[in-house]
Protein backbone atom coordinates (compact mmCIF):
# COMPACT_ATOMS: atom_id res chain seq x y z
CA UNK A 1 0.00 0.00 0.00
CA UNK A 2 1.05 3.88 -0.59
CA UNK A 3 2.73 5.50 2.24
CA UNK A 4 2.12 9.01 3.50
CA UNK A 5 5.72 10.55 3.62
CA UNK A 6 6.80 12.43 6.75
CA UNK A 7 9.53 14.76 5.23
CA UNK A 8 12.05 17.09 8.01
CA UNK A 9 13.74 19.97 6.30
CA UNK A 10 16.96 21.37 7.75
CA UNK A 11 18.11 24.62 7.25
CA UNK A 12 21.53 24.82 6.29
CA UNK A 13 23.89 27.72 6.65
CA UNK A 14 27.62 27.98 5.17
CA UNK A 15 27.35 23.81 6.07
CA UNK A 16 25.98 24.24 9.35
CA UNK A 17 22.32 23.29 10.25
CA UNK A 18 20.67 26.81 11.48
CA UNK A 19 19.05 25.73 14.28
CA UNK A 20 20.67 22.53 16.17
CA UNK A 21 19.17 19.17 16.44
CA UNK A 22 17.94 18.62 19.76
CA UNK A 23 16.29 15.55 19.65
CA UNK A 24 19.27 12.79 20.16
CA UNK A 25 22.39 13.33 21.43
CA UNK A 26 24.83 14.31 18.62
CA UNK A 27 28.67 14.73 18.91
CA UNK A 28 28.29 17.80 16.81
CA UNK A 29 24.17 18.95 16.89
CA UNK A 30 25.30 22.07 14.02
CA UNK A 31 26.52 18.84 11.33
CA UNK A 32 23.63 18.59 9.17
CA UNK A 33 25.29 15.21 7.86
CA UNK A 34 24.77 14.05 11.50
CA UNK A 35 21.49 15.68 11.51
CA UNK A 36 20.65 13.54 8.61
CA UNK A 37 22.30 9.99 9.79
CA UNK A 38 19.91 10.55 12.77
CA UNK A 39 16.21 11.29 10.97
CA UNK A 40 17.25 7.88 8.67
CA UNK A 41 17.59 6.17 11.80
CA UNK A 42 14.60 7.53 13.01
CA UNK A 43 12.25 6.49 9.87
CA UNK A 44 12.20 10.11 8.14
CA UNK A 45 10.75 8.91 4.59
CA UNK A 46 12.71 11.89 2.92
CA UNK A 47 14.80 14.23 3.64
CA UNK A 48 15.20 18.13 2.71
CA UNK A 49 17.93 20.50 2.81
CA UNK A 50 17.66 24.30 2.04
CA UNK A 51 20.64 25.58 1.84
CA UNK A 52 20.27 29.52 3.09
CA UNK A 53 23.93 30.37 2.51
CA UNK A 54 24.29 34.12 1.05
CA UNK A 55 27.67 34.03 -0.68
CA UNK A 56 28.55 32.18 -3.78
CA UNK A 57 32.26 31.28 -2.38
CA UNK A 58 30.68 28.94 0.32
CA UNK A 59 27.66 27.42 -2.24
CA UNK A 60 30.81 24.07 -2.50
CA UNK A 61 30.50 23.83 1.24
CA UNK A 62 26.70 22.37 0.35
CA UNK A 63 27.77 20.18 -1.83
CA UNK A 64 30.43 18.33 0.59
CA UNK A 65 27.51 18.67 3.23
CA UNK A 66 25.38 16.37 0.26
CA UNK A 67 28.06 14.24 -0.66
CA UNK A 68 28.40 13.09 2.70
CA UNK A 69 25.06 12.40 3.17
CA UNK A 70 24.32 10.32 0.70
CA UNK A 71 27.59 8.41 1.87
CA UNK A 72 25.98 7.55 5.09
CA UNK A 73 22.00 7.66 4.29
CA UNK A 74 20.32 5.86 1.78
CA UNK A 75 17.36 7.54 1.49
CA UNK A 76 15.75 10.11 -0.90
CA UNK A 77 16.91 13.73 -0.50
CA UNK A 78 15.72 16.94 -1.71
CA UNK A 79 17.87 20.07 -2.15
CA UNK A 80 16.93 23.34 -2.49
CA UNK A 81 17.93 26.88 -2.18
CA UNK A 82 19.79 29.10 -4.49
CA UNK A 83 19.16 26.74 -7.55
CA UNK A 84 19.29 29.02 -10.96
CA UNK A 85 20.94 27.74 -13.65
CA UNK A 86 21.13 23.68 -15.15
CA UNK A 87 24.67 23.33 -13.83
CA UNK A 88 23.54 24.14 -10.12
CA UNK A 89 21.01 21.05 -10.57
CA UNK A 90 23.97 18.80 -12.34
CA UNK A 91 26.33 19.34 -9.66
CA UNK A 92 23.65 18.88 -6.65
CA UNK A 93 22.68 15.63 -8.61
CA UNK A 94 25.91 14.38 -8.97
CA UNK A 95 27.02 15.20 -5.67
CA UNK A 96 24.23 12.86 -4.28
CA UNK A 97 20.66 14.73 -4.20
CA UNK A 98 17.82 12.72 -5.63
CA UNK A 99 15.70 15.71 -6.20
CA UNK A 100 16.56 19.36 -6.74
CA UNK A 101 13.84 22.24 -5.22
CA UNK A 102 13.86 25.39 -7.46
CA UNK A 103 11.89 28.66 -5.55
CA UNK A 104 12.55 32.33 -6.83
CA UNK A 105 14.45 31.02 -9.95
CA UNK A 106 11.34 30.04 -11.48
CA UNK A 107 9.22 32.62 -10.51
CA UNK A 108 11.72 35.50 -12.44
CA UNK A 109 12.58 32.77 -15.83
CA UNK A 110 9.38 30.56 -15.51
CA UNK A 111 11.23 28.53 -18.95
CA UNK A 112 14.01 27.67 -16.62
CA UNK A 113 11.72 25.14 -15.16
CA UNK A 114 11.46 23.40 -18.64
CA UNK A 115 14.63 23.15 -19.72
CA UNK A 116 15.28 21.19 -16.04
CA UNK A 117 12.94 19.00 -16.52
CA UNK A 118 13.72 17.99 -19.67
CA UNK A 119 18.11 17.63 -18.96
CA UNK A 120 17.11 15.86 -15.59
CA UNK A 121 13.25 14.41 -15.91
CA UNK A 122 10.40 15.88 -14.39
CA UNK A 123 10.54 13.13 -11.16
CA UNK A 124 13.79 15.43 -9.85
CA UNK A 125 12.49 18.73 -10.53
CA UNK A 126 10.30 20.37 -7.30
CA UNK A 127 9.01 24.03 -7.36
CA UNK A 128 8.86 25.63 -4.06
CA UNK A 129 6.14 27.74 -3.87
CA UNK A 130 6.19 30.81 -1.15
CA UNK A 131 2.37 31.75 -0.95
CA UNK A 132 0.75 34.67 1.04
CA UNK A 133 -3.21 35.51 1.49
CA UNK A 134 -4.00 38.63 -0.14
CA UNK A 135 -7.35 40.71 0.06
CA UNK A 136 -8.23 42.14 -3.58
CA UNK A 137 -10.54 44.69 -4.06
CA UNK A 138 -14.31 43.51 -3.47
CA UNK A 139 -13.47 42.49 -0.67
CA UNK A 140 -12.08 38.66 -2.51
CA UNK A 141 -9.01 37.30 -1.01
CA UNK A 142 -6.66 34.83 -3.10
CA UNK A 143 -3.10 33.51 -2.95
CA UNK A 144 -0.13 35.15 -4.13
CA UNK A 145 3.42 34.27 -4.49
CA UNK A 146 6.09 35.90 -2.67
CA UNK A 147 10.02 35.91 -2.90
CA UNK A 148 12.73 36.67 -0.54
CA UNK A 149 10.97 35.09 2.12
CA UNK A 150 7.79 36.19 2.09
CA UNK A 151 8.94 39.96 1.93
CA UNK A 152 8.74 40.75 -1.77
CA UNK A 153 5.04 40.61 -3.89
CA UNK A 154 4.95 39.29 -7.61
CA UNK A 155 0.83 39.88 -7.68
CA UNK A 156 1.36 35.77 -9.43
CA UNK A 157 -1.99 33.99 -8.39
CA UNK A 158 -0.19 30.82 -6.21
CA UNK A 159 -2.77 28.28 -8.28
CA UNK A 160 -2.61 29.51 -11.38
CA UNK A 161 1.38 29.09 -11.26
CA UNK A 162 1.17 25.83 -9.80
CA UNK A 163 -0.54 24.56 -12.34
CA UNK A 164 1.63 26.18 -14.99
CA UNK A 165 4.84 25.19 -13.50
CA UNK A 166 3.99 21.78 -13.59
CA UNK A 167 2.56 22.07 -17.40
CA UNK A 168 6.63 22.83 -17.46
CA UNK A 169 7.78 20.04 -16.11
CA UNK A 170 7.37 19.95 -12.46
CA UNK A 171 7.50 16.58 -11.04
CA UNK A 172 6.35 17.76 -7.12
CA UNK A 173 5.20 20.76 -5.07
CA UNK A 174 6.80 22.19 -1.85
CA UNK A 175 3.96 24.17 -0.99
CA UNK A 176 4.66 26.44 2.30
CA UNK A 177 2.30 29.60 3.62
CA UNK A 178 4.17 32.11 4.65
CA UNK A 179 1.51 33.58 6.33
CA UNK A 180 1.66 29.87 8.59
CA UNK A 181 5.38 29.49 8.58
CA UNK A 182 7.05 29.79 12.15
CA UNK A 183 3.55 30.08 13.95
CA UNK A 184 2.89 26.46 14.95
CA UNK A 185 -0.72 27.07 14.28
CA UNK A 186 -0.86 24.45 11.78
CA UNK A 187 -0.89 24.49 7.87
CA UNK A 188 -2.78 26.97 5.37
CA UNK A 189 -5.22 24.19 4.86
CA UNK A 190 -7.32 25.96 2.02
CA UNK A 191 -4.50 27.20 0.34
CA UNK A 192 -2.86 23.55 0.13
CA UNK A 193 -6.27 22.20 -0.98
CA UNK A 194 -6.43 24.35 -3.14
CA UNK A 195 -3.03 23.95 -4.54
CA UNK A 196 -3.25 20.44 -4.28
CA UNK A 197 -6.66 20.07 -6.28
CA UNK A 198 -5.54 21.90 -8.68
CA UNK A 199 -2.82 19.93 -10.09
CA UNK A 200 -1.98 16.01 -10.73
CA UNK A 201 1.35 15.94 -9.22
CA UNK A 202 2.14 15.29 -5.45
CA UNK A 203 1.77 18.03 -3.11
CA UNK A 204 4.15 18.77 0.41
CA UNK A 205 2.75 20.33 2.66
CA UNK A 206 4.27 23.46 4.98
CA UNK A 207 4.41 25.96 7.00
CA UNK A 208 3.12 26.14 10.43
CA UNK A 209 3.33 22.95 12.05
CA UNK A 210 2.98 23.07 15.90
CA UNK A 211 1.39 19.67 16.73
CA UNK A 212 0.51 16.13 15.18
CA UNK A 213 -2.87 16.53 14.50
CA UNK A 214 -1.53 19.58 12.15
CA UNK A 215 0.30 17.14 10.16
CA UNK A 216 -2.64 14.92 9.69
CA UNK A 217 -4.46 17.40 8.97
CA UNK A 218 -2.63 18.63 6.09
CA UNK A 219 -3.01 15.06 4.83
CA UNK A 220 -6.56 14.60 5.09
CA UNK A 221 -8.32 18.21 4.73
CA UNK A 222 -5.57 19.75 2.89
CA UNK A 223 -5.38 16.97 0.37
CA UNK A 224 -1.61 17.02 0.09
CA UNK A 225 0.38 13.52 -0.37
CA UNK A 226 3.48 14.61 2.11
CA UNK A 227 4.25 16.55 5.23
CA UNK A 228 7.27 18.93 5.90
CA UNK A 229 8.11 19.89 9.06
CA UNK A 230 11.02 21.71 11.03
CA UNK A 231 11.05 22.44 14.72
CA UNK A 232 8.61 19.84 15.85
CA UNK A 233 11.20 17.63 14.79
CA UNK A 234 14.40 19.67 15.67
CA UNK A 235 13.53 20.98 19.04
CA UNK A 236 13.19 17.31 20.28
CA UNK A 237 9.38 18.00 21.12
CA UNK A 238 8.22 15.27 18.64
CA UNK A 239 10.32 12.14 17.31
CA UNK A 240 9.59 10.83 13.50
CA UNK A 241 8.15 7.78 14.75
CA UNK A 242 5.41 9.59 17.47
CA UNK A 243 4.45 11.70 14.59
CA UNK A 244 4.05 8.83 11.98
CA UNK A 245 2.16 6.79 15.18
CA UNK A 246 -0.53 9.15 15.52
CA UNK A 247 -1.14 9.34 11.74
CA UNK A 248 -1.94 5.80 12.05
CA UNK A 249 -4.30 6.26 14.93
CA UNK A 250 -5.90 9.08 12.41
CA UNK A 251 -6.52 6.43 10.11
CA UNK A 252 -3.81 7.25 7.62
CA UNK A 253 -1.47 4.92 5.67
CA UNK A 254 2.26 5.29 7.01
CA UNK A 255 6.06 3.70 6.88
CA UNK A 256 6.71 2.02 10.44
CA UNK A 257 9.45 -0.32 8.91
CA UNK A 258 11.95 -0.72 11.28
CA UNK B 1 34.81 -10.02 -8.13
CA UNK B 2 34.15 -6.71 -9.93
CA UNK B 3 30.79 -4.65 -10.82
CA UNK B 4 30.44 -2.12 -12.79
CA UNK B 5 27.98 0.20 -12.69
CA UNK B 6 27.55 1.81 -16.21
CA UNK B 7 27.77 5.28 -16.14
CA UNK B 8 25.89 6.80 -19.25
CA UNK B 9 25.01 10.09 -18.12
CA UNK B 10 22.08 9.41 -16.60
CA UNK B 11 20.72 9.86 -12.87
CA UNK B 12 22.67 9.49 -9.93
CA UNK B 13 25.79 7.46 -9.91
CA UNK B 14 27.00 8.41 -6.50
CA UNK B 15 24.21 7.25 -4.87
CA UNK B 16 24.27 3.92 -6.18
CA UNK B 17 27.83 3.04 -5.91
CA UNK B 18 27.61 4.11 -2.16
CA UNK B 19 24.79 1.39 -2.27
CA UNK B 20 26.57 -1.10 -3.40
CA UNK B 21 30.10 -0.54 -2.25
CA UNK B 22 28.08 -0.47 1.64
CA UNK B 23 25.98 -3.65 0.83
CA UNK B 24 29.82 -5.39 -0.49
CA UNK B 25 31.08 -4.33 2.69
CA UNK B 26 29.18 -6.76 5.07
CA UNK B 27 30.16 -9.85 2.63
CA UNK B 28 33.23 -12.23 3.15
CA UNK B 29 34.03 -12.09 -0.33
CA UNK B 30 34.71 -8.27 -1.04
CA UNK B 31 33.33 -7.07 -4.46
CA UNK B 32 35.13 -4.36 -6.22
CA UNK B 33 32.33 -1.64 -7.43
CA UNK B 34 32.94 0.08 -10.42
CA UNK B 35 31.44 3.04 -11.87
CA UNK B 36 32.43 3.01 -16.10
CA UNK B 37 31.69 4.41 -19.27
CA UNK B 38 34.05 1.92 -20.71
CA UNK B 39 32.56 -1.53 -22.60
CA UNK B 40 35.59 -3.63 -22.20
CA UNK B 41 35.20 -3.26 -17.97
CA UNK B 42 31.94 -4.00 -18.70
CA UNK B 43 32.55 -7.24 -20.76
CA UNK B 44 35.10 -8.62 -18.41
CA UNK B 45 32.78 -7.60 -14.71
CA UNK B 46 31.55 -10.33 -12.71
CA UNK B 47 28.16 -8.45 -12.35
CA UNK B 48 26.50 -5.50 -14.27
CA UNK B 49 24.77 -2.56 -13.08
CA UNK B 50 22.43 -0.02 -15.21
CA UNK B 51 21.15 2.86 -13.19
CA UNK B 52 19.40 5.74 -14.81
CA UNK B 53 16.31 8.07 -14.24
CA UNK B 54 14.49 10.76 -16.45
CA UNK B 55 13.14 9.82 -19.86
CA UNK B 56 12.98 6.74 -21.66
CA UNK B 57 14.39 7.70 -25.02
CA UNK B 58 17.12 9.67 -23.44
CA UNK B 59 18.28 7.36 -21.38
CA UNK B 60 18.73 4.98 -24.66
CA UNK B 61 20.13 7.85 -26.18
CA UNK B 62 22.80 7.89 -23.66
CA UNK B 63 23.12 4.20 -23.79
CA UNK B 64 23.87 4.68 -27.15
CA UNK B 65 26.31 7.16 -27.08
CA UNK B 66 28.80 5.00 -25.64
CA UNK B 67 30.18 3.07 -28.61
CA UNK B 68 29.93 -0.71 -28.04
CA UNK B 69 28.36 -0.94 -24.72
CA UNK B 70 24.98 -2.67 -25.57
CA UNK B 71 27.09 -5.34 -27.54
CA UNK B 72 29.34 -5.80 -24.27
CA UNK B 73 26.24 -5.58 -21.98
CA UNK B 74 24.38 -8.00 -24.17
CA UNK B 75 27.60 -10.59 -24.44
CA UNK B 76 28.46 -10.11 -20.41
CA UNK B 77 24.54 -11.17 -19.43
CA UNK B 78 22.61 -12.65 -22.11
CA UNK B 79 26.06 -14.80 -23.41
CA UNK B 80 28.47 -15.09 -20.35
CA UNK B 81 25.03 -15.15 -17.83
CA UNK B 82 26.30 -12.77 -15.35
CA UNK B 83 24.19 -11.28 -13.13
CA UNK B 84 22.66 -8.18 -13.83
CA UNK B 85 20.31 -5.48 -12.38
CA UNK B 86 18.88 -2.60 -14.08
CA UNK B 87 17.01 0.23 -11.68
CA UNK B 88 14.41 2.09 -12.54
CA UNK B 89 14.48 3.57 -15.89
CA UNK B 90 17.88 1.00 -16.34
CA UNK B 91 15.07 -1.85 -15.63
CA UNK B 92 12.41 -0.36 -18.17
CA UNK B 93 15.20 -0.49 -20.99
CA UNK B 94 15.59 -3.92 -20.10
CA UNK B 95 11.34 -4.16 -22.21
CA UNK B 96 11.33 -4.60 -26.04
CA UNK B 97 9.90 -0.56 -25.94
CA UNK B 98 9.19 2.37 -24.52
CA UNK B 99 6.63 4.43 -25.05
CA UNK B 100 7.12 7.64 -23.33
CA UNK B 101 6.42 10.57 -25.65
CA UNK B 102 8.10 8.38 -28.15
CA UNK B 103 8.09 4.98 -29.05
CA UNK B 104 11.73 3.92 -28.80
CA UNK B 105 13.22 0.94 -29.04
CA UNK B 106 14.97 -1.01 -25.55
CA UNK B 107 17.26 -4.38 -25.61
CA UNK B 108 13.98 -6.64 -25.58
CA UNK B 109 15.29 -8.48 -23.04
CA UNK B 110 12.12 -8.90 -21.14
CA UNK B 111 9.15 -8.94 -23.58
CA UNK B 112 6.90 -5.63 -23.12
CA UNK B 113 6.38 -2.11 -23.06
CA UNK B 114 7.16 0.68 -20.60
CA UNK B 115 3.72 2.10 -20.50
CA UNK B 116 1.92 5.26 -18.42
CA UNK B 117 0.73 3.91 -14.80
CA UNK B 118 -3.05 4.89 -14.77
CA UNK B 119 -4.25 4.73 -11.52
CA UNK B 120 -7.97 3.99 -11.43
CA UNK B 121 -8.24 5.67 -7.74
CA UNK B 122 -8.84 9.94 -8.49
CA UNK B 123 -6.70 11.22 -5.35
CA UNK B 124 -3.67 9.22 -6.64
CA UNK B 125 -1.21 11.87 -8.25
CA UNK B 126 1.36 10.60 -10.89
CA UNK B 127 4.37 10.69 -10.46
CA UNK B 128 3.92 7.58 -8.60
CA UNK B 129 6.24 9.23 -6.07
CA UNK B 130 6.98 7.78 -2.56
CA UNK B 131 6.62 4.07 -0.19
CA UNK B 132 4.96 1.32 -1.15
CA UNK B 133 4.84 -1.93 -0.13
CA UNK B 134 5.36 -4.92 -2.80
CA UNK B 135 3.49 -8.45 -3.80
CA UNK B 136 5.67 -10.81 -4.43
CA UNK B 137 4.25 -12.76 -7.84
CA UNK B 138 7.35 -15.37 -7.97
CA UNK B 139 9.84 -16.42 -5.71
CA UNK B 140 13.34 -15.64 -6.64
CA UNK B 141 16.96 -15.91 -4.49
CA UNK B 142 17.09 -11.59 -4.37
CA UNK B 143 13.91 -11.83 -2.17
CA UNK B 144 15.35 -14.56 0.14
CA UNK B 145 14.24 -13.29 3.58
CA UNK B 146 12.57 -10.33 2.32
CA UNK B 147 9.81 -9.55 4.74
CA UNK B 148 7.15 -8.35 1.19
CA UNK B 149 3.03 -8.04 1.27
CA UNK B 150 1.40 -5.54 3.15
CA UNK B 151 2.66 -5.83 6.15
CA UNK B 152 6.12 -5.94 4.61
CA UNK B 153 8.80 -3.53 4.23
CA UNK B 154 8.55 -0.57 1.79
CA UNK B 155 10.73 0.07 -1.49
CA UNK B 156 11.07 4.13 -2.73
CA UNK B 157 9.07 4.58 -5.95
CA UNK B 158 9.83 7.15 -8.26
CA UNK B 159 8.21 7.09 -11.97
CA UNK B 160 4.92 7.91 -14.09
CA UNK B 161 5.95 4.79 -16.44
CA UNK B 162 6.10 0.94 -15.79
CA UNK B 163 7.03 -2.00 -17.69
CA UNK B 164 3.93 -4.19 -18.61
CA UNK B 165 5.55 -7.14 -19.24
CA UNK B 166 3.95 -10.41 -21.91
CA UNK B 167 4.77 -12.80 -20.09
CA UNK B 168 3.40 -13.07 -16.17
CA UNK B 169 6.44 -15.22 -15.55
CA UNK B 170 9.00 -12.00 -16.13
CA UNK B 171 7.52 -10.33 -13.49
CA UNK B 172 8.73 -11.12 -9.92
CA UNK B 173 6.98 -8.29 -8.22
CA UNK B 174 4.26 -5.87 -8.27
CA UNK B 175 3.19 -2.84 -5.81
CA UNK B 176 -0.62 -1.47 -5.87
CA UNK B 177 -0.69 2.48 -7.05
CA UNK B 178 -4.49 1.98 -7.97
CA UNK B 179 -4.20 -0.88 -10.00
CA UNK B 180 -1.13 -3.02 -10.33
CA UNK B 181 2.22 -1.49 -10.78
CA UNK B 182 5.23 -3.89 -12.13
CA UNK B 183 7.89 -3.23 -8.86
CA UNK B 184 10.21 -6.11 -10.48
CA UNK B 185 11.25 -8.29 -13.17
CA UNK B 186 13.55 -11.00 -13.80
CA UNK B 187 14.19 -13.87 -16.95
CA UNK B 188 17.59 -15.74 -16.95
CA UNK B 189 20.61 -14.04 -15.21
CA UNK B 190 18.76 -10.34 -15.38
CA UNK B 191 16.87 -8.89 -12.68
CA UNK B 192 15.35 -4.82 -12.54
CA UNK B 193 13.51 -2.75 -10.16
CA UNK B 194 11.51 0.35 -10.79
CA UNK B 195 11.85 1.33 -7.13
CA UNK B 196 15.38 2.78 -6.09
CA UNK B 197 16.99 0.24 -3.96
CA UNK B 198 19.72 2.97 -3.39
CA UNK B 199 16.91 4.99 -1.99
CA UNK B 200 15.21 2.22 0.16
CA UNK B 201 17.20 2.19 3.62
CA UNK B 202 17.57 -1.24 4.77
CA UNK B 203 15.33 -2.81 2.76
CA UNK B 204 17.47 -1.47 -0.31
CA UNK B 205 20.62 -2.59 0.89
CA UNK B 206 19.46 -5.92 2.20
CA UNK B 207 18.09 -6.46 -2.06
CA UNK B 208 21.79 -5.11 -3.09
CA UNK B 209 23.15 -7.88 -0.65
CA UNK B 210 21.18 -10.75 -2.16
CA UNK B 211 21.82 -9.56 -5.72
CA UNK B 212 26.03 -9.87 -4.87
CA UNK B 213 25.10 -13.32 -3.41
CA UNK B 214 23.20 -14.37 -6.28
CA UNK B 215 24.74 -17.32 -8.50
CA UNK B 216 22.79 -18.35 -10.84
Amino acid sequence: MFKVRVIPCLDVKDGRVVKGINFVDLRDAGDPVEAAIAYDAAGADELCFLDITATHENRGIMLDVVRRTAEACFMPLTVGGGVRTVDDIKVLLRSGADKVSINSAAVSRREFVKEAAEKFGDQCIVVAIDAKRVKRGGGGERWEIFTHGGRNSTGIDAIEYAQEVVSLGAGEILLTSMDRDGTRIGFDIPLTQAVADSVPVPVIASGGVGNLDHLVDGIRQGHATAVLAASIFHFGEFTIRQAKDHMVRAGLPMRLDP
Amino acid sequence: MTVAIIDYGSGNLHSAAKAFERAARGMNVPEKIVVTRDPEVVFRADRVVLPGVGAFADCRKGLDALDGMVEAMTETVRDKARPFFGICVGMQLMATRGKEHVVTDGLDWIGGDVVKITPNEENLKIPHMGWNTLDMVREHPVLERLPLGPKGLHAYFVHSFHLAATSEADVLARADYGGPVTAMVGKDTAIGTQFHPEKSQRFGLALISNFLKWKP
